[in-house]
C-alpha cells in the first residue's frame, strides 16, 4: 500500500515537472534568442547562443532604438498604470461608499448603471469614444487624445464598474453603527470615509490594484486608440507594436524587445507573488 | 435641513469622479454607437452623419466574410474553453497533491498570464515559424520540419488556441486551486475507507464540490475567448486566407479583429459599429445563458 502511494507521488512529480518545463519553454526560447545575432537566430533558433555577450549588444540596440524609446516607454507605462490604479481605487471606493450608505432611488439607479458597464464589451464603445474625445477637444478645449490625462481618464471610466461593484459588496458588510458613533463624536462625513472606512477597505484595495495593474500594463487596443501607435507618448505594448511593425523578421531584436518588455512585470510578480495570486483569485470569485 | 443638504452634497461630490468618467467613457459612447450604427457615420470631423436605418446591419449579414468570422469565432471559443479548462484543471489537481515545490510550480504555471497578448503573440509567431521546424530537424522528423503552422487555416487556429491556453490556463488554475483546497479532506478519506476509487471520488465528491468554480471559470474563459484580439493581431493578423462560399476570407480574423478591420482597414466606421453591436448582443446572450445554465446545475448538484 505504502509503496504504491510513493510510486504514484513520484509519477505525479515527474508529470508536473514536465508540464512546468513545457510552460517555461517559450521564456527559455526568448532568453536564448535574445543573445543571438541576426544570422545565428535564423540558422539555429533552439541552440544555446555562441556568445552570451551578444545580449548586451542587443539590449543596447533596443535601448537606443528610436521606435521603442525604451526608457520613455517604461516611464509612460509606469506613470499611466500607477496614476490609473490610485484613481480607480480611491474614486470607486468613494462612489461605492455613498451608494451603499444612501438609500434612494437615485443611488439604486446609479449602481445598476455601473453593473451595466460590467457587461458592455470594449468593442462596442471604442469608435464612438474616440469621436467623443475629439468632440470634447473641439467644444471645451481639453485635449483627451494623445495625452496622459485623457488616457488615465479613460482607464478610470473602464476600471470603475468592477471596482465599484467589488467595494459595494464589501462595504455592505461593514456595520453602519461604526460610522454613527464617529458622527456623534463630531466627525464630518468625508472624515469618516478617509479615517475609518478607507483603512478597513485595504484588502479589497490590494485586489483591485493587482487586477487592474496586469490589465493596464499589458493593454494594447485602448492605448492604441487614445495615444496612437508611434506617437509622442507610448506605453510598452505600443512600443513593441511600433518596433515589430518596422523591423519585420529582425527576430533577434524582437526577442530582446520582448524580453525587456516582460522583465519589469515578471520581476514585480516574483517580488509580490503571494499577494498577487491571492488578490487575483479573490477578485475572480467576487 | 442643513444637514440633509450637506449629505446630498457629499453624495454627489463622492460620486462625481467615478461616475463622470464612467458616463463619458462608457455610457455616452454606447448610446452614440447605437445611433452611429444606423447612419453613414465616417468619423471625419465636421461631416454630419445621415440616417440610413438598418442598412449597415443588412450589409453586414450579406457579407460572407462576416458570417465566416462568426463561425470561426464560435469554433475558437468552444475549443479554447475546453482546452483552457482541461489544462487548468489538470494543473490544479497536480499542484494540490502532496508533491515537492508545488508553490514553485503554481507560480510557474501562472507567469504566462502576466505577459500581454501582444507580446505573447510575437513570441509564439517566432516559435511557430522558426522553433518548430528546427525541433523537427533536430528530431529528424520531416513532417514537423516542414510543418508551416501559420500557413494552414486549421493549424493556425490550433496555434492560436495553444498560445491562448498557455497565457490563460495558469490564471484559471488558480481559481480551481482555491476551490479544491476547500473540498473537505475528511469526505475524501471517508469515501476511500468505503472503497471508492479515484474516478468515483472525482465524479461524486470533487466535481460537485467545485461546481461554483466551474461557473466562474467557464464564464471567464468564454467571454475572454470570444473577445480575443491582441494575440491574434500579433500572431496571425487574421491570416492565412481560405476559401469560403467561393470567396477569399481571412481564416483567423475573429469577430473583434473583423470589427476593427472593417472600421479602419476598409474605412467603414458605421458598419464596424453595427458589427460591434451585434457582437455585444451575441456575447451578452451566450454569457448570460451560460451563467444561468451553470447556476441551475450548481443547485442540482
Amino acid at each position: 500500500m505504502k509503496t504504491k502511494k510513493t510510486i504514484t507521488t513520484i509519477f505525479l512529480q515527474i508529470i508536473t515537472i514536465a508540464f512546468f518545463l513545457l510552460t517555461l519553454f517559450p521564456f527559455f526560447i526568448v532568453v536564448i534568442n535574445s543573445a543571438k545575432a541576426s544570422l545565428e537566430i535564423i540558422t539555429d533558433p533552439i541552440a544555446f547562443p555562441t556568445h552570451w555577450g551578444q545580449i548586451f549588444t542587443n539590449i543596447k540596440t533596443i535601448w537606443s532604438s528610436p521606435s521603442i524609446r525604451y526608457a520613455s516607454s517604461v516611464y509612460a507605462s509606469v506613470l499611466i498604470t500607477v496614476l490609473s490604479l490610485i484613481s480607480i481605487a480611491v474614486f470607486s471606493a468613494m462612489a461605492a461608499w455613498v451608494l451603499v450608505r444612501t438609500k434612494t432611488r437615485t443611488s439604486t439607479f446609479v449602481f445598476l448603471l455601473f453593473i451595466c458597464g460590467l457587461i458592455i464589451p470594449f468593442q462596442v464603445v471604442m469608435f464612438p469614444l474616440v469621436a467623443l474625445f475629439r468632440i470634447i477637444n473641439e467644444t471645451i478645449g481639453i485635449s483627451m487624445l494623445r495625452t496622459y490625462h485623457g488616457m488615465i481618464f479613460a482607464y478610470i471610466g473602464f476600471g470603475s464598474p468592477l471596482a465599484v461593484f467589488m467595494f459595494h459588496g464589501f462595504i455592505k458588510s461593514i456595520p453602519a453603527e461604526l460610522e454613527e458613533a464617529a458622527l456623534i463624536d463630531g466627525c464630518s462625513k468625508p472624515q469618516i470615509f478617509f479615517r475609518i472606512i478607507m483603512p478597513i477597505l485595504k484588502p479589497i484595495f490590494v485586489t483591485i490594484c493587482i487586477l487592474n495593474a496586469i490589465w493596464i500594463w499589458n493593454d494594447f487596443l485602448l492605448p492604441s486608440l487614445v495615444l496612437g501607435v508611434g506617437q509622442e507618448i507610448q506605453t510598452i505594448p505600443l512600443a513593441i507594436r511600433a518596433f515589430a511593425g518596422s523591423f519585420v523578421k529582425k527576430w533577434d531584436l524582437i526577442m530582446t524587445a520582448v524580453l525587456m518588455a516582460a522583465f519589469p512585470i515578471v520581476v514585480g510578480f516574483i517580488a509580490g507573488q503571494k499577494h498577487i495570486i491571492k488578490g487575483m483569485v479573490a477578485g475572480s470569485i467576487k | 435641513m442643513k444637514k440633509q443638504k450637506n449629505d446630498k452634497l457629499v453624495f454627489w461630490l463622492f460620486l462625481a469622479p467615478a461616475l463622470i468618467s464612467f458616463l463619458v467613457v462608457v455610457i455616452i459612447p454606447f448610446i452614440m454607437g447605437l445611433y452611429y450604427s444606423m447612419t453613414d457615420w465616417t468619423a471625419i470631423a465636421g461631416v454630419k452623419p445621415t440616417w440610413v436605418g438598418l442598412e449597415n446591419y443588412k450589409a453586414m449579414f450579406s457579407d460572407v466574410s462576416f458570417r465566416y468570422s462568426f463561425m470561426r469565432t464560435f469554433l475558437f471559443t468552444l475549443l479554447s474553453v475546453i482546452s483552457i479548462n482541461v489544462v487548468a484543471l489538470t494543473f490544479a489537481f497536480l499542484v494540490t497533491r502532496e508533491i515537492r515545490f508545488r508553490n514553485l510550480y503554481r507560480a510557474g504555471f501562472f507567469i504566462p498570464n502576466l505577459i500581454g497578448g501582444l507580446v505573447l503573440g510575437y513570441i509564439w509567431q517566432f516559435i511557430f515559424k522558426s522553433v518548430v521546424p528546427s525541433i523537427g530537424a533536430l528530431l529528424g522528423i520531416e513532417a514537423i520540419e516542414n510543418l508551416l503552422i501559420l500557413a494552414d487555416p486549421n493549424w493556425t487556429l490550433f496555434g492560436l488556441i495553444l498560445a491562448f491556453t498557455w497565457q490563460y490556463a495558469g490564471y484559471i488554475m488558480m481559481i480551481y486551486v482555491a476551490a479544491l483546497l476547500n473540498v473537505p479532506q475528511e469526505l475524501l478519506e471517508a469515501s476511500e475507507i468505503d472503497g471508492a476509487n479515484f474516478w468515483q471520488k472525482l465524479v461524486n465528491i470533487t466535481i460537485p464540490m467545485i461546481a461554483q468554480a466551474f461557473t466562474i471559470t467557464s464564464f471567464l474563459t468564454l467571454v475572454n475567448s470570444f473577445k480575443q484580439f491582441d494575440i491574434i493581431l500579433a500572431l496571425t493578423n487574421g491570416g492565412p486566407t481560405a476559401m469560403y462560399q467561393d470567396q477569399v476570407v481571412n481564416s483567423t480574423e475573429l469577430l473583434a479583429l473583423n470589427i476593427y478591420n472593417v472600421a479602419f482597414k476598409y474605412n467603414n466606421m458605421a458598419e464596424g459599429q453595427a458589427r460591434a453591436i451585434i457582437f455585444f448582443l451575441v456575447l451578452s446572450i451566450i454569457s448570460i445563458g451560460q451563467v444561468y445554465y451553470n447556476k441551475k446545475k450548481e443547485v442540482e448538484m
